[in-house]
């Protein structure tokens, strides 16, 4: 009986050494250790084995059929990992061949640019407004300290439509819109259309955006205005940059300033970029005017605030080294793409 | 505004900084300097030389070779310069040293042009004999020289000096930017006073003193203002025996510096004080003057003048005019007549230094078409002090340069002059608006130097009359910020209450919109609110639809740009065109912007300002793949309610067969369609192109970012599928419908999968099958259940005549 069990073993591991493939280890599983198998077979002559004997026998057939199963699993793994292998090698590819595109659609580069600006004063508690494009002459220049005579109003700059109604030319006018809702504090920015009477060339355009800003709170102070858009400069063109602010006229505010930032190409040492001037200008801003407020209903002895605008086209032309302005209305997706 | 730093120095003495320090320092303070050029740039190494001696050249027709005396030695020098002779002393570059130009007066080149010895057909030459083009100048700010050929200097000047400081070149000249409320600036004392603010030293005015021979100028002359609101202030003076010659050189160096070209005394005085005080003077032929009366008054409408540039102007009745006794002799302000201008054979000169109408002037000098250097100047509208001071400084320069007899007095016709602005002195009030800690003695000090006057015992402050713009306590915390510097004022962040920031709803929404546009591969476009009122033609758009009533810009830049636009569809084609003819394939753009509709014409009030969602296409897709785009945007949006495409409302720009109107509940979202092929001929777009229209003014309302969560279903569904056959024309859209509103809550989702037109089917006929599926909630359905629904679809599609396929 134990040199059958031997014999039993031998020819299962014989058969398992031999065995090239998955199927063939497997009919060594069915042929060896399955119903009809060999040690199955075998227990079967176990009637004729003493009963004393039978525990022992027992013991020695189920150690056997574990030793050949162990073996028959470790082949087995040995097998399925070349099977795998010889799949994963058949099924390299050229790593190299173009992607397949599943391209998506792109940002116009103003909307990226507004994006950038709005997400830095929405992180400052500003608010986002709109206002009318076509707009009341009042909106545009008379609420804004531009009386009926003044050059601004002149028809070489402004678009008229009929009486007293133009197409806006500055996104102030939406300042005063806001005012007027007689809600403060006021924190907002308001990006939009304006319209001048430019013919278009690279660097000038009959339609364009703005970005206003307006903060109207108790003991606002220029210092104010000049901390926060050191911070709105530093977040869009990077950490190291520096702000010059000069002064400057515009009829709504009062002081007013220009402000220029060191060139975010060559850091301020001046470059062709900069027109080796080291600064570039990018807004103007002020104090509101305090004949602004009053006209607004809001008391200017109580009530300070300061006011920005900036040019959104300007912002993105610099950002991305956009040369000429006539690119963002032409809408040819080899540029758009870019972005 | 260009000032000239040797001129400046006339009236700051003490100024003493670099030119780029100045340039600095004046656009720090508010004077902004765009740039400045230094006249003796690249002039190295140039002395006055004499020539003593010419001889020919042996070899060569055209050239000379000149011994010329230098100062320390004599040196050869071959020129083929025509016009020099023994004697002349004239401009020398020596060997090493350098000139501006080339002697044609080219553009001059960045390094200039280096001069070394060296030989000319054999004969050695040391040096360079200069024209003034060569030393970067020309004849219109030098007349004395030469058409062709060297600088010739004066017989007195002395051999070896620098010639470039003969000449007066060491200067540099500095272009200002002046802003429009500093009238004030546009003249070189006002320059002068605000660099001598900026810098701590003194500003030295001129000094003009009384003139005049003891007559009387009422006796030669006498002035009325009949329009005394366009002409506040007047002032007449006279000249006798007057005497044309050359301005002195100081007086040519400083016009020339500005870039005035000297022409002789009398009118380099003129322009000298347009520049010095920055107030234009006109000076008459006193002899041409009818009745020696000046009369000011308005023009007639369609009348024509002859302007003293030859041309014939056509004025107007707002048009302010000077006359005579008989006639009209000067557009005021703007420009003299030709019939009484000054001549080289003039004998008496009646000069005039006015104040006019600032505003009448600029719209006259428009509606007349000439913008003359004057007019530029009384538009800004000036001080009525600065003509009395312009025209006595000026007879000054009269008697000073010999240029003729004046008469004493001035004529002077004006309105009561506004008394001085006064301000109380408000030191917190500036610190608190500047966020600054100045003390009042510094504030006092820089006002001090502005020329505002402070009374200690009322507290007031007296603004000088040249300062129109200072008129309020911002403009004073202004004037104090400037000159304390806006670099020294501290960066701060407000403080005060917090404010949450934001985007409004409308704006949320749109940014949904552009996001699934982008996902969907479409890139964003922008497009202009104006364009041309013949796209309505392009579009088919048939006369008397409401698109064609667009509001009109009065004043467009051409008619391609003359109304704002009702539709964004010539946009968007206009750039699917562009890309097609550029042969970029496969081209998908967005748009969210307005279109303009008018309430009514011409526009009484506002329009309605309508935010558009445009998506146009072509290349691969079609259709449904535009469609898709809709439906993932109004899931997106949150928008339930079920969407109905209905082509019943044919628009003349879409193809027939494919277009909708997208419904949702009584709203129309918006349209869809391919693009009518002959809109796509007009726009020369040679494929099928596809729009998408959305008026999202309408979604806006069935907009919400609410999300409830609905659990996930644990019961299983059933499935029916379901065939029929159906007229052809027969739109899925109604097949749905009935299903949906006879399956009632069980029914879950239906699927259309096959429609199929073809051999099984009979002509004008089309197979449609769906897959059903049901499914309830709350427990497993029951067969009887699903039948009972699956019924009740059945007697719903039969009773609008639909045949069930077996």
């Amino acid at each position: 009986m134990k040199d059958k069990l031997n014999q039993i073993k031998e020819e299962a591991l014989r058969q398992i050494r031999e065995s090239k493939t998955l199927e063939q280890l497997n009919e060594v599983r069915v042929s060896q250790l399955g119903k009809k198998g060999a040690l199955t077979e075998l227990l079967k002559g176990m009637k004729d084995v003493s009963p004393e004997d039978r525990p022992k026998i027992g013991q020695l057939v189920n150690e056997t059929r574990s030793e050949i199963e162990k073996v028959l699993e470790d082949a087995k793994k040995k097998m399925e990992a070349i099977v795998l292998e010889a799949r994963l090698s058949k099924e390299t590819i050229d790593v190299t061949l173009p992607a397949k595109s599943m391209k998506v659609g792109n940002m116009h580069p103003n909307t990226r640019a507004l994006e950038e600006v709005e997400k830095i004063f929405i992180g400052m508690g500003y608010e986002v407004v709109e206002g009318p494009e076509i707009e009341k002459d009042y909106y545009n220049f008379e609420a804004l300290n531009i009386p009926a005579d003044h050059p601004a109003k002149d028809e070489q700059d402004t678009f008229y439509i009929s009486g007293d109604i133009l197409l806006r030319t500055q996104t102030s006018s939406t300042q005063v819109h806001e005012m007027e809702k007689g809600k403060l504090p006021i924190r907002m920015i308001a990006p939009g259309r304006v319209f001048r009477a430019d013919e278009v060339d690279a660097t000038h355009s009959p339609s364009f955006h703005q970005i206003e800003g307006l903060v109207i709170d108790k003991h606002i102070t220029f210092a104010d205005l000049k901390g926060t858009l050191a911070v709105f400069a530093k977040e869009l063109f990077g950490e190291d940059t520096k702000v010059k602010f000069r002064p400057h006229h515009f009829p709504f505010t009062e002081p007013s300033a220009e402000m220029d930032v060191s060139c975010f190409k060559c850091g301020g040492k001046g470059c062709r970029f900069c027109k080796g001037e080291g600064w570039i200008e990018i807004l103007g801003c002020g104090m509101v005017h305090p004949h602004v407020l009053e006209m607004s209903n809001i008391d200017p002895n109580e009530y300070t605030g300061f006011a920005f605008g900036v040019g959104l086209e300007r912002i993105a032309l610099l950002k991305y080294e956009i040369d000429d302005l006539r690119l963002l209305y032409e809408n040819d997706v080899r540029f758009l793409r870019q972005f | 505004m260009n000032a000239a730093k040797n001129w400046l120095k006339k009236y700051v003495p003490d100024l003493n900084v670099t030119d780029q320090e100045f340039m600095d320092g004046m656009t720090l303070s508010g004077t902004k300097c765009e740039g400045y050029h230094a006249m003796d740039r690249n002039l190295e190494k140039i002395v006055v030389g004499q020539i003593e001696k010419i001889e020919k050249h042996p070899d060569a027709d055209k050239l000379i070779v000149c011994q010329v005396n230098v100062g320390s030695e004599t040196i050869q020098i071959v020129t083929g310069a025509p016009n020099v002779k023994e004697g002349d002393k004239v401009p020398v570059v020596l060997d090493g040293g350098k000139v501006a130009g080339g002697h044609d007066g080219s553009p001059l080149p960045e390094d200039g042009i280096a001069i070394k010895a060296g030989k000319l057909r054999g004969v050695e030459s040391f040096g360079m004999m200069c024209s003034i083009e060569e030393l970067g100048s020309d004849r219109n700010m030098y007349p004395e020289a030469p058409e062709d050929g060297i600088y010739i200097f004066p017989e007195d000047t002395k051999v070896g000096e620098d010639a470039v400081e003969v000449l007066g070149l060491h200067d540099t000249s500095f272009e200002f930017e002046v802003t429009s409320n500093r009238v004030d600036c546009y003249s070189i004392t006002g320059i002068a006073r605000e660099a001598a603010a900026t810098f701590g030293v003194d500003f030295v005015p001129p000094v003009v003193n009384e003139t005049g021979n003891g007559e009387k100028v009422e006796d030669y002359v006498s002035v009325e203002v009949q329009d005394p609101d366009l002409c506040p202030r007047y002032c007449a003076r006279v000249v006798k025996n007057i005497k044309i010659a050359p301005s002195p050189q100081w007086m040519q160096r400083a016009l020339a510096s500005s870039g005035i070209r000297p022409i002789n005394n009398l009118v380099d005085i003129t322009n000298f004080i347009m520049e010095e005080y920055g107030q234009p003077m006109h000076a008459f032929d006193l002899d041409t003057v009818a009745g020696h009366k000046i009369i000011v008054r308005r023009g007639k409408d369609g009348e024509q003048f002859q302007t003293l540039d030859g041309q014939m102007r056509t004025l107007d009745s707002e048009v302010l005019m000077i006359c005579d006794a008989e006639k009209e002799i000067g557009i005021a302000g703007i420009m003299g007549g030709e019939n009484s201008k000054i001549t080289d054979d003039v004998k008496n000169v009646l000069f005039e230094a006015a104040t006019f109408n600032g505003v009448n002037i600029r719209k006259s000098a428009k509606r007349i078409g000439i913008r003359s250097d004057a007019s530029g100047k009384f538009e800004k509208g000036l001080d009525p002090n600065n003509a009395e001071a312009a025209i006595n400084r000026a007879c000054q320069l009269i008697e000073e340069l010999g240029c003729g007899e004046v008469v004493s007095g001035m004529i002077d016709v004006k309105e009561p002059i506004k008394p001085l602005v006064t301000l109380p002195f408000e030191p917190d009030f500036y610190n608190g608006l500047l966020g600054t800690d100045i003390d009042k003695d510094t504030m006092l000090s820089i006002f001090k130097k502005l020329e505002i006057a402070y009374d200690e015992s009322t507290n007031m402050l007296t603004m000088p009359s040249f300062r129109q713009d200072l008129l309020g306590k911002a403009d004073l915390a202004e004037e104090v910020a400037r000159f304390f510097g806006y670099d020294k004022i501290p960066q701060t962040l407000p403080k005060g209450e917090a404010t949450t920031g934001k985007l409004p709803f409308k704006l949320e929404v749109e940014k949904i919109a552009s996001r699934v546009a982008m996902y969907y591969g479409f890139s964003q476009g922008m497009c202009y609110s104006f364009e041309s009122p013949k796209v309505f033609d392009k579009l088919l758009i048939p006369e008397g639809d409401a698109l064609r009533s667009a509001i009109k810009i009065s004043n467009p830049l051409g008619e391609d740009f003359s109304i704002m636009r009702t539709t964004s569809l010539n946009g968007i084609l206009s750039s699917l065109s562009t890309n097609y003819n550029r042969r970029n394939k496969d081209v998908r753009l967005f748009e969210i912007a307005n279109v303009y509709r008018p309430k009514a014409l011409p526009l009484t009030e506002l329009p309605d300002e309508r935010s558009t969602f445009t998506l146009g296409m072509y290349g691969e897709g079609d259709f449904f793949t535009l469609k898709g785009v809709l439906e993932q945007l109004f899931d997106e949006l949150g928008i339930t309610a079920s969407r109905k495409y209905d082509p019943s409302n044919k628009k003349p720009f879409l193809h027939p067969g494919r277009q909708a109107d997208i419904r949702c509940k009584d709203a129309v979202f918006g349209y869809i369609g391919e693009v009518h092929p002959m809109v796509c001929d007009a726009y020369d777009i040679g494929t099928r192109a596809y729009v998408a229209v959305i008026d999202l003014p309408v979604v806006l309302p069935f907009v919400t970012f609410d999300r409830k969560y609905e659990g996930i279903a644990k019961f299983p569904a059933v499935t029916r599928d379901l065939s029929m056959v159906v007229p052809k024309d027969v739109c899925v859209g109604n097949i749905e419908e009935m299903i949906c509103q006879r399956g009632g809550k069980l029914l879950e989702e239906l699927k259309l999968f096959d429609v199929y037109e073809g051999d099984q089917i009979k002509e004008g006929f089309k197979s449609v099958a769906y897959s059903l599926s049901f499914r309830d909630k709350e427990k497993t359905l029951e067969e009887k259940d699903v039948s009972g629904a699956m019924k009740k679809i059945l007697n719903g599609l039969e009773s609008i005549g639909i045949e069930l396929r077996a």
